[in-house]
């Protein structure tokens, strides 16, 4: 309808939690889905997300998190951080959010460009053949500067 | 609210452009607020999306999130967005003469 600039986000995940890996892909999808361009670059722990064999096994653990309200003397129970998980995975599939690995997925066939941070895997001794497929590239600090020049970012 | 003559209807339409009432809706209309958006031919692929996307409306009375569209319509993420290329939930939507859609997904 009128011409805009188009707009652009750069999302960095540094959490490799069940809890901390929706928000990034909450909002890229929803930025793809209003015409943004979307660049998410995993850093860290983020880079759980993106990786085989980990990216289906992502937990949430009442320890020490005070919202869940949990006891952390009851927290530390085996068997505690299971049930978290599989309880909050009940929550997001009943407001229509897929897994990790599907929403991924759907942001790559939506256009949104997916980074994996070349330090943080040096750093845990991964390769980019360890990664989900739909990862784009791995790059450096300074190639992701480049990559976000113009865009809003935003930290998870 | 503002009204607005699309392919010779006088219809309400919001300040973003969306009808106002779902009703007033034609095939004419979608094809001009099509060209609009940028989509000069609809094909039969993108009447198949409007079409589930009125059904599931009159069904639910909401307009369907994408994820929907893509799980019961009968197109794939790449398709729709192909189709509707540059922000796809609105411009289906708004196509569609489906209010503005409110889902996050």
């Amino acid at each position: 309808m009128n011409e805009e600039k188009q707009r652009k986000l750069a999302i960095i995940c540094s959490k490799g939690s069940l809890d901390m890996a929706y928000p990034g892909m909450v909002l890229a999808n929803a930025a793809l889905m209003s015409g943004i361009e979307v660049h998410m670059f995993f850093t860290f722990w983020g880079l759980d997300m993106i990786t085989e064999r980990k990216m289906d096994h992502l937990k949430i653990t009442p320890l020490g998190n005070p919202s869940m309200g949990m006891p952390n003397l009851l927290s530390i129970l085996p068997g505690m951080t299971a049930m978290a998980t599989s309880m909050m995975k009940k929550e997001i599939a009943k407001l229509d959010f897929p897994p990790v690995r599907e929403f991924l997925q759907m942001i790559v066939d939506a256009g949104g460009h997916l980074y994996g941070c070349k330090m943080s895997m040096d750093m845990m001794k991964l390769t980019k053949d360890d990664l989900f497929p739909g990862v784009e590239r791995v790059l450096g600090a300074m190639e992701f500067m480049e990559i976000s020049e113009g865009a809003q970012i935003i930290f998870i | 609210m503002p009204t607005r003559e699309i392919a010779g209807k006088v219809v309400e339409v919001d300040a973003e452009g969306f009808l106002c009432n779902p009703n007033d809706w034609t095939k004419e209309i979608a094809e001009e607020i099509a060209r609009e958006e940028g989509i000069e031919q609809l094909t039969e692929l993108h009447w198949k999306v409007i079409e589930f996307c009125r059904a599931d409306f009159k069904a639910r009375g909401e307009p369907p999130t994408l994820r929907r569209i893509t799980k019961e319509g009968g197109v794939d993420t790449k398709t729709l967005y192909a189709l509707f290329p540059k922000g796809p939930a609105k411009k289906v939507a708004r196509i569609a003469g489906l209010g503005k859609p409110t889902g996050c997904i």
